[in-house]
């Protein structure tokens, strides 16, 4: 009995990668008082954050158990779904405050953009490894369209978030590919010159975002508002911050979306600077596990794949914690295993499942 | 193991390469972080003093400054909305300690009905604590000195001035108008979608029907902001910069609201509406829906009293009928049926019938209203007596995709375009209709019979009174046809500069002016010796017109008594005219609803108004100094 226990133990986590889980665990343990403290003047937000957790921690390790072999056969399927439900978004989304992000099932309704953040590196990833012996620059191209086409989707929605998040994504795999320094540096070059144009094509909304980003005292009643509450905030906070639940900001309503996409600004008041150099490090730590498994994976798939999910983290929490203090213009994008939401959280969960598999089927396809 | 295998002919060269730009990566991340880092430095430790200042001490609050809503006039420049400032008694709930005791000595200063405390509760459930809300409006100059002598009983409570819109003119053109009200999630979407958001903080009235809903962001303004600063307790102790708001732009309508008062008197308790036009532009001299309600009721929150009223009457006056009322236009359809029949080629001027009293189509007989029958009929006796029989017969003789055809270019069956959101689209008959209204193919099938009393204006037929108004005003126009709309001009509230609604033609028919004349010749005959004749009486002025009966209730073959009948199942009684006959000034439809005869009760009403648009002729019993308030 006691070896089957033990056998029983050893097989529930023999694809676990414990670094990987306690950093999230810490992450999650900062986030939960967090929300609570965002929410619980309204309606507390915990009970539900505590579900998605355990959603996501049930995904995590689901992914983690298939092997990347597996892993790279859902990257066609998903990607191909991932793109007719973002044309069916197009034609027949549902519109909410001036973007159209949401398709109607009846009896409810999913955001089709969120699947491509998985569904796009896993497809490039598993394009790559299928090309691995010939790798011509074709092959980079046809990749650029294969990103383009749910990239454009998603900007034109428009969701500037997501749509950052999905080409960065897809940009790391084809960077990590081995795409020439040459033609990056050609790309940097022509996004350059290309400015000017892409400036005049932007929504109006987002245009007015980058302007406030540069003096938010021109807007007070509109987007510079939530810059210049956020960064009173961070900066009330001080060294050690005001305590859990004294944060003023918080309480008295100045900050929005406070337990979403603003929670860090909750945070950094309430803890401080010694919170916010905790919460960094504890970034830096996710961020460095996922680059040492890229590093040591053992096929092209693996990685690519996972040098891609981590750097997708780090642009996560970059440009999140940049928008919250004012450094970056407000988009869209939550703070990993912070912010409230279940979507983002399972999203974020698969991620390190998927980490967690390359990393724990390592030794398996060695021969 | 095809993948192993292949990860093992990765080249040592590859795999450096793929190490060198994953250390690549983490001296990015690791730099990018410690920018994070030196940013949350910066704001927490250099800048902490000034954020903490700000946060605590002294909160620099952003107030909005909500702008003057603009103000609307009649072609005359009469007011017929406009604000007023009025103050209220405001609580800001966050700094009252017990708002149960606060509100209940405030009940013993001042008079606080149950009314107002559902509001302010309404208000409070919205989640608006932080804001100051309203538990009393309009206090009167008495009531504001009662409360000052008891204020230091009551922190957190503060007497505000705030703008209120007003109606001057009550019910009258309460349907064109509209009304304003509080701001729902709807509406809010709405803003957002509109990139309006910022603009509308501190708003919390939005139009919701009529002008006021069409024009919201033309009368709106812009709205401007006060930096105040806060103490502790929420109160604003001086203030550091101040944007002033922008008024919203003001609107001139090509309303005329005397005769339009004329109008509405003019259908006394009856239901109906009318709709007239100036021809030449498109420009809306009265809409009228009867009944009407007061808008006013709606400003400060309706009372459920007077909503139950207004929403459970049978007679159903929150219905604009002008615009979304269909009716079948009877016989007012003829002189359209008889342009047609001109302009297709399928009838001349002087082509007669001979008319027995019925028409037999397939064994079936179509009856005409003159038993016997008109004899010789050709299309001036037609339009004249209103035959039957002629249009049976020219219906048939047509078909029902020409008559669609030459009817849809009229505008039938489609929204005019009005100023005025939620028009209703009516019904053209055509067999594309009928496809696409019924699910069972043996009812998507179009039947010749149902052809025949298209003619008439009966079957499927249903139109909108302002369709009606329209193809009668682009008859009188000679085929120039405008979109109707009630806006002459927007004046900017800054510049004072007039944007025109500029009277574009949405199309010109190509119509043979010989036809035309001979259509507006007949409803001229109409007026002057067929069933117009004792409406029109000694005018004074020619005119043109057709009286029109449109069935509520089939009989099936017994005749109509309107006696016998209940009132509901009456017919409608319609009429349109249009006068001068030479030089249209006016085009109208009118349309009574349980009216009978449309020479009965339709006529008269048009008589009044064009009487007192063309001549200034006041009816009898409405005085020369009218309940018309100026300003």
């Amino acid at each position: 009995m006691q070896e089957f226990l033990a056998r029983l133990w050893r097989g529930l986590v023999a694809h676990v990668d414990t670094p990987l889980l306690l950093i999230t665990l810490m992450l999650m343990a900062a986030g939960l008082p967090t929300v609570y403290s965002a929410t619980y003047d309204a309606n507390s937000h915990l009970l539900p954050q505590m579900l998605n957790m355990a959603i996501g921690l049930c995904a995590m390790w689901a992914v983690a158990q298939l092997p990347p072999q597996k892993l790279m056969r859902f990257g066609v399927p998903l990607y191909l779904v991932g793109v007719v439900l973002l044309i069916l978004v197009f034609f027949f989304g549902i519109k909410v405050n001036g973007a159209r992000r949401w398709l109607s099932l009846g009896f409810t309704r999913i955001q089709p953009a969120e699947l491509l953040k998985i569904a796009v590196p896993l497809m490039l990833a598993w394009y790559f490894h299928k090309h691995e012996a010939v790798l011509k620059f074709r092959h980079y191209i046809v990749a650029s369209l294969l990103l383009l086409v749910p990239f454009a989707l998603i900007a034109k929605q428009p969701d500037l978030g997501t749509a950052i998040l999905v080409g960065a994504a897809g940009f790391y795999v084809i960077f990590f590919a081995g795409l020439s320094w040459r033609v990056i540096v050609g790309l940097v070059a022509v996004a350059g010159a290309a400015a000017p144009f892409v400036w005049t094509m932007l929504h109006d909304y987002q245009r007015k975002r980058i302007l406030t980003l540069i003096d938010p005292t021109t807007d007070p009643l509109g987007s510079g508002y939530h810059i210049i509450q956020s960064t009173i905030a961070i900066g009330s906070g001080g060294k050690l911050g005001k305590g859990w639940l004294e944060g003023t900001q918080t309480h008295l309503e100045f900050i929005p979306e406070r337990h979403t996409d603003f929670i860090l600004a909750v945070f950094s008041e309430e803890r401080g600077l010694l919170g916010n150099s905790i919460l960094l490090l504890l970034y830096l730590l996710l961020i460095g596990r996922g680059l040492l498994i890229a590093g040591k994976a053992s096929t092209l798939f693996g990685r690519v794949l996972a040098g891609s999910v981590t750097l997708s983290f780090f642009t996560y929490v970059f440009v999140n914690m940049g928008m919250v203090s004012g450094i970056l213009p407000v988009v869209g994008v939550p703070l990993p295993f912070m912010s409230y939401g279940g979507t983002a959280l399972v999203t974020l969960s698969v991620g390190i499942g998927m980490l967690m598999s390359i990393n724990t089927h390592r030794m398996l396809v060695r021969p | 193991m095809l993948a192993s295998q292949s990860s093992l002919h990765a080249s040592d060269r590859e795999l450096s390469r793929f190490h060198f730009r994953v250390v690549l990566a983490a001296v990015a991340v690791l730099a990018a972080l410690s920018l994070l880092g030196a940013r949350f430095y910066y704001l927490q430790v250099l800048q902490h003093d000034y954020y903490s200042t700000r946060a605590e001490d002294n909160r620099i609050s952003v107030v909005p400054i909500v702008p003057n809503r603009g103000v609307i006039v009649d072609r005359a420049g009469i007011v017929l909305a406009r604000n007023y400032s009025a103050f209220t008694l405001e609580i800001t709930p966050s700094n009252v300690e017990d708002l149960e005791a606060t509100i209940d000595g405030l009940s013993k200063v001042l008079d606080i009905e149950s009314k107002d405390k559902r509001r302010f509760r309404k208000l409070l459930e919205e989640g608006k604590s932080f804001e100051s809300l309203p538990i009393r409006t309009r206090l009167t100059e008495e009531e504001v000195a009662r409360f000052a002598a008891n204020r230091y009983l009551f922190p957190g409570v503060e007497v505000k001035a705030r703008l209120f819109r007003q109606y001057p003119q009550g019910s009258v053109a309460s349907h064109a108008i509209g009304y304003i009200n509080r701001i729902n999630k709807r509406d809010l979407e709405k803003i957002a979608e509109s990139e309006q958001a910022a603009n509308y903080k501190g708003t919390d009235h939005i139009g919701k029907t009529g002008l006021e809903h069409h024009y919201e962001f033309a009368l709106h303004g812009e709205t401007g902001y006060e930096q105040v600063e806060i103490d502790a307790g929420g109160r604003a102790i001086r203030s550091l910069s101040r944007t002033p708001p922008v008024q919203g732009n003001h609107l001139t309508l090509t309303l005329d609201i005397k005769l339009q008062e004329i109008a509405e008197k003019a259908f006394g308790d009856r239901r109906g509406a009318l709709v007239a036009i100036e021809p030449s532009t498109g420009g809306i001299l009265a809409l009228v829906s009867s009944p009407t309600f007061d808008p006013n009721l709606f400003i400060d929150g309706i009372r459920t009293e007077d909503w139950d009223v207004l929403n459970k009457s049978r007679d159903r006056p929150m219905l604009n009928r002008a615009l979304n009322g269909t009716y079948p236009p009877g016989s007012t359809y003829k002189p359209f049926m008889a342009l047609a029949a001109l302009e297709t080629g399928r009838r001349t001027a002087g082509q007669t019938i001979s008319d027995p009293g019925y028409f037999n189509f397939g064994g079936h007989h179509f009856r005409d209203d003159k038993v016997g029958g008109h004899g010789t009929v050709d299309m001036y006796k037609s339009i004249v007596q209103s035959c039957d029989t002629y249009y049976y017969q020219l219906a048939t003789d047509m078909g029902i995709d020409a008559i669609a055809g030459f009817m849809g270019q009229l505008g039938f069956g489609q929204r005019t375009g009005v100023d005025i959101d939620g028009e209703s689209e009516g019904v053209l008959p055509s067999p594309e209709w009928k496809k696409r209204r019924f699910r069972r193919p043996e009812q998507q099938k179009w039947y010749a019979g149902e052809t025949v009393s298209i003619g008439i204006g009966q079957g499927y037929n249903s139109y909108t009174p302002i369709q009606l108004a329209q193809a009668t005003a682009t008859v009188a126009n000679k085929g120039v046809m405008y979109r109707p709309h009630l806006v002459k001009y927007i004046t900017d509230s800054r510049s004072g500069e007039k944007t025109m609604i500029e009277p574009e033609p949405l199309r010109r028919l190509p119509w043979k002016p010989k036809h035309v004349e001979t259509i507006k010749n007949a409803m001229v005959g109409v007026n002057t010796h067929g069933t117009g004749a004792r409406a029109f009486a000694g005018a004074g002025y020619t005119s043109g017109g057709k009286t029109g009966t449109a069935q509520v209730y089939s009989l099936k073959g017994s005749t109509y008594k309107e006696s016998a009948v209940k009132k509901e199942l009456r017919d409608h009684a319609l009429f349109i005219a249009f006068a001068p006959a030479e030089e249209p000034k006016i085009a109208l439809a009118v349309i009574v609803e349980n009216g009978g005869f449309g020479a009965q009760s339709a006529a008269p009403i048009a008589r009044m108004v064009i009487d007192y648009y063309l001549l200034g002729k006041l009816p009898k019993g409405v005085a020369e100094e009218d309940d018309v308030k100026e300003d």
